[in-house]
């Protein structure tokens, strides 16, 4: 998989430029977090797997992710990935909620929620 | 009375009990699993009369799983998105053999004698041949496309001959291996259009579709003239418009052939697509709800019924294929994931994973005839898959 370096860059620029003045991002709330959990493990792991192993999309996993720059995987969440597969979802979530997919994911992201 | 007669009959059904497992003593041809996908198990069912018979569970990961089965209709051969390869027997529902084929693993399939089961993997890029009595590895056939590169491996279909047709994501390509002598296979190279996502072959086993993400269009190769290559259909489908983004790719199988035509899923737009199936050229299409995933036809062909992709995932659309149109829009629950006809399409069961349950669902009238609980469901796979070419 070969990636478009340069448009990589634009986003990273783009989303610099967003970032500068943003708030300390708010925790969402702990019914929307259980909603934001369901979401990647089910519809974010269509493509990258329920257990964020990878698919189609890459592997999610902290190894994998650690070095990147959350900006950078913030955009990559809202915006998509243009000429890749990776969709943008911002019609779904704010820069708050895709930040805190992304430290989640970082950490190593929460199971499911059991029992029902 | 006599009573000695009905005595020594009595004893001899009891000791015939005793040595015969009950569930030896039934058919498999209206059997299937429906995959729990979150709790790496699945649920064996009969669809004569609509229930539950039990669960089979550790089989892993099962995001993406694909079930393929045995010509004898017993065992399901399970592909896990972890790479593991499971043969459940479905009368016992134990695991018969299980190994871990792979580190990413998408589907696979069984070849026309019955002998072999091909896994298609993303991780490491290619197939892998497997006896289907004791899935014992046969060959290994690397996707390689340039020194040291790897293509994820999409749309694996079985055609007559022992062959396997499938598409190489990041190659352009499509491959077709024939595994006539399984630990010497023998593969040719087509190159086809942009990141092809899936695949399928038509019920006679004579073209091979590739669905196309990075170009609007679908490639096509005649297997009965393959010296033709691969050419292109439905090519500027989308007409130069901004596409619509995608939250879940389409899956494509030989459910797709239906009155002459076949039907489907655009990429990025809201529509089937509808082509003559002899001249391959665009004859329609059909506005939906959403972005297609699953467009599957009613194994009679008269109505083709569609899902799909987050966020109008709670709805399923049917079309009436002589009237190429929505003829019934309904949502039988939450995150529908994915359908299956009986065999002859009386009924349609369907998955809704975040309504945890199947519905069965009349192809006639439309009414709803059952409701079973399931965890989570995803796929929904019937042993009728096991006598069609391309399944
Ligand atoms: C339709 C398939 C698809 C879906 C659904 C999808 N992704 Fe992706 N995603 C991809 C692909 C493909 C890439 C790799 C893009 C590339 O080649 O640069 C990717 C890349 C990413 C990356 C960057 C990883 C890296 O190594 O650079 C992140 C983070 C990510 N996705 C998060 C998500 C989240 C969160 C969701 C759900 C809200 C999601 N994705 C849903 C296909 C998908």
């Amino acid at each position: 998989m070969d990636r478009p370096l340069i448009l990589h860059v634009a986003v990273l620029l783009g989303l610099t430029a967003l970032a500068v003045g943003a708030a300390p991002a708010a925790e969402p709330e702990p019914d929307r977090q259980k909603a934001l959990v369901h979401m990647v493990r089910q519809d974010c792991g269509s493509c990258h797997g329920m257990r964020l192993a990878g698919g189609l999309g890459p592997a999610l996993l902290p190894a994998r992710l650690t070095d990147l720059p959350d900006e950078f995987l913030v955009a990559t969440i809202l915006y998509g990935r243009p000429g890749t597969a990776m969709p943008g979802w911002q019609r779904f979530m704010n820069e708050a909620e895709a930040g805190w997919i992304v430290a989640r994911l970082k950490e190593g992201f929460p199971p499911l929620a059991t029992g029902h | 009375m006599r009573l000695a007669p009905l005595l020594s009959t009595l004893a001899l059904a009891l000791s015939a009990c005793a040595t015969t497992p009950p569930e030896a003593l039934r058919g498999t041809g209206d059997l299937g699993v429906v995959i729990e996908r979150a709790a790496g198990r699945m649920q064996v069912i009969e669809h004569s009369h609509n229930t539950s018979l039990g669960t089979v569970d550790g089989l892993g990961d099962l995001s993406h799983a694909h079930v393929a089965f045995s010509r004898d209709g017993r065992y399901a051969f399970v592909f896990g998105r972890d790479g593991g390869l499971t043969k459940v027997d479905l009368l016992t529902r134990k695991i018969a053999k299980r190994v871990i084929q792979a580190g990413n693993s998408i589907g696979g399939s069984v070849s026309q004698d019955g002998r072999l089961v091909v896994a298609q993997n993303y991780e490491p890029g290619g197939i892998k041949a497997f006896d289907a009595d004791t899935l014992e590895l046969l060959a290994d056939v690397p996707a390689e496309y340039a020194p040291g590169k790897f293509s994820r491996v999409v749309g694996l279909a079985d055609v007559p001959g022992q062959r396997f047709v499938y598409a190489l994501f990041d190659a352009n390509e499509i491959r077709v291996t024939d595994f006539s002598n399984p630990r010497q296979p023998v593969t040719t190279r087509y190159p086809a259009g942009k990141q092809p996502y899936d695949g399928l072959v038509t019920p006679d086993g004579r073209y091979f579709l590739a669905g196309l993400f990075g170009e609007d269009g679908v490639s096509l190769l005649d297997l009965w003239k393959p010296a033709g290559g691969a050419t292109r259909i439905l090519s500027g489908y989308g007409k130069g418009e901004e596409k619509l983004p995608v939250f879940k790719m389409p899956h494509l199988r030989g459910w797709s052939l239906a009155a002459g035509q076949a039907w489907l899923p655009a990429i990025g737009r809201h529509e089937v697509l509808v082509a003559d199936a002899r001249s391959w050229q665009e004859t329609g299409r059909v506005p939906v709800k959403g972005q297609p995933v699953f467009v599957m036809a009613r194994p009679d062909g008269r109505q083709i019924w569609v899902n799909f992709a987050f966020p109008d995932n709670e709805w399923v659309q049917v079309i009436d294929t002589v009237e190429k149109r929505v003829v019934h829009t309904f949502s039988p629950g939450k995150a529908v994931l994915h359908l299956e006809f009986t065999p002859r399409g009386e009924e349609v069961w369907i998955s809704s994973r975040d309504s945890n349950r199947v519905t069965v669902v009349d192809t006639a009238t439309f009414a709803t005839r059952k409701e079973l609980p399931v965890d989570a469901p995803s796929g929904i796979f019937f042993t009728s898959r096991g006598q069609r070419i391309g399944f």
